[in-house]
């Protein structure tokens, strides 16, 4: 670990943006994605042309870098177009800022866009595909309906072992909520109930509706330079102080534990770059593709004891006003969650250690947790980031 | 059985005859499933092919609510068997909201069409 000790704050987010947020009929997933990251290099006060790192992922085109470079007229030294389902665009952190330590590249833009929710090509279209360019033999057979089954799956065993309830669950939901109420750039800001929620469509139980992210249009970019460069460009840089990516499954049959993610490990190994531990994180962003996630997160990266949980969501600690600030910007429940959310993660962290919160800022904000998840709870990966002060 | 094609293929062959096989490494002697080249365990090419006892217990649950048009409600659970190894499958002979975790069940194998598929029947005892 003691080269990558040397890595911590060794680069810095310098630009941001978002594009499209909910619905954007006429759009397809590359202009989402190009809005977003002429922005995010604006943003950063940058040209196209400084960009010569690249960064992206796609949930269909397997070879997606290649149509993002031509389209966006880079000639990048640095590509990673590594695909971990949602938790992607925040693993993509550490290998760029070796690339941008080693000499590689100096601007590095992470982008994604995607039309999930008017797009003509459906989700069911898409799943029919991937069961034939993706096959889980051992699991389709079943029907169950993924990736809501396997996240029902999870939720149902941590309930048996740790008298977790559908209302703690829903708790998740309503602070989520409740913090979209405070963010315009929200999806869904319509006051939302515990017993809404409860009372919603059963999807795949203990999994109802309101229980399960958004589907929504949008893209999401941010540009990476070193912490050396960031100090001349316009806007406050936020530090990358720790990084990390763990798998250990891919199917949710295939994990040994549904009630313990990678995330004890991604979060451990990014903990230890950044030199910190949980009590020093002022506001969180975890990826809530369904409520049972935030409960996992929360445990598995420390913010409270395996099993508790459901009591710590139920005591409102995360909702607004509460002592631990979560998914500020209303999350993949209620925010924005185009197929893949971990970039808005690590975009609303970086926006609330600039102080561009508004109605939803986190006072004093100098640390911040980004977490991402991918496919069934398949992928995890975990950044830590701060501001000059946590230098 | 032949080397002549993959494990995948085999296992699948032996269910489409009725046969429910899993493996077990001789390198580590645990046992493996779904059906692996080599032993994620030890690395261990040396797979036997087992046939398992067939009890197992429920070990997560869940019920997919369909409309009727699109097959109705269906369980889907994961089972522990009693050899160590987990599958997804289906509790056939409960309704679907009847499952519970550590629901004693048998596996069976159901060939439909020719083709072998692994599902499970809850046992007396119910859930432990
Ligand atoms: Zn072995």
């Amino acid at each position: 670990m003691s080269t990558l000790r040397g890595l911590r704050g060794s680069a810095a987010i310098v630009g941001v943006a978002t594009f499209g947020n909910g619905l954007s009929p006429g759009f397809t997933d590359m202009e989402l994605l190009a809005r977003s990251a002429h922005a995010a290099v604006e943003d950063a006060g940058l040209r196209m042309s400084d960009i010569d790192g690249l960064c992206t992922a796609s949930g269909g085109a397997s070879m997606w870098p290649l149509p993002v470079i031509e389209y966006l007229g880079l000639n990048p030294r640095y590509i990673d177009g590594t695909m971990l389902g949602g938790s992607s665009f925040i693993a993509h952190l550490l290998p760029a800022m070796q690339a941008i330590r080693s000499g590689q590249c100096s601007a590095v833009l992470v982008c994604y866009g995607s039309a999930q929710r008017t797009s003509t090509v459906g989700r069911r279209e898409m799943g029919q595909l991937r069961r034939f360019v993706d096959p889980q033999p051992y699991e389709y057979p079943y029907e169950p309906m993924l990736p809501a089954s396997a996240y029902a799956l999870a939720a149902s065993r941590h309930m048996h072992e740790f008298g977790t309830t559908r209302e703690q669950l829903a708790d998740v939901a309503v602070a989520a909520r409740a913090w979209a109420r405070l963010n315009p750039d929200a999806f869904m800001r319509a006051p939302l109930t515990r017993e809404d929620v409860l009372k919603s469509r059963m999807v795949s139980e203990p999994l109802s509706v309101r229980d399960c992210c958004l589907v929504t249009d949008g893209g999401g970019a941010y540009v990476l330079v070193s912490a050396e460069r960031a100090k001349s460009l316009p806007k406050k840089p936020v530090y990358v102080l720790g990084n990390a990516t763990a798998v250990w499954n891919r199917q949710i049959s295939s994990m040994r534990d549904l009630t313990a993610t990678s995330a004890k490990q991604s979060g451990a190994d990014a903990f230890a770059m950044a030199g910190m531990k949980p009590s020093d994180i002022d506001v969180l962003e975890l990826y809530d593709a369904f409520t049972i996630n935030t409960i996992l997160f929360l445990e598995d990266l420390g913010f409270c004891p395996k099993g508790e949980g459901g009591p710590f969501v139920e005591s409102g600690m995360i909702a607004p006003g509460g002592k631990l600030p979560v998914n500020t910007n209303g999350g993949g429940l209620s925010c924005t969650h185009p197929g893949m959310y971990g970039i808005f993660a690590l975009i609303e962290a970086v926006r609330q250690l600039r102080g561009e919160g508004g109605d939803r800022q986190v006072i004093g904000a100098m640390t911040a947790l980004a977490h991402g998840n991918g496919s069934t709870l398949s992928s995890q990966s975990t950044a830590i980031l701060g501001t000059a002060e946590t230098l | 059985m032949t080397e002549s094609q993959g494990v995948e293929a085999f296992h699948q062959l032996e269910l489409n005859t009725g046969r429910f096989l899993i493996q077990r490494c001789t390198g580590c002697g645990k046992h493996v499933y779904y059906p692996r080249e080599a032993c994620p365990h030890c690395d261990s090419t040396s797979l036997d092919w087992i046939s398992p006892k067939g009890g197992g217990t429920v070990y997560a649950v869940t019920t997919v609510r369909r409309k009727p048009a699109e097959g109705g409600d269906i369980n889907v659970s994961l089972v522990d068997l009693d050899e160590g190894v987990r599958l997804m499958g289906r509790i056939d002979n409960l309704a679907p909201g009847a499952v519970s975790i550590g629901q004693r069940v048998n596996a069976r194998v159901q060939v439909k069409d020719g083709k072998g598929l692994v599902l499970f029947d809850a046992v007396d005892g119910g859930a432990l």
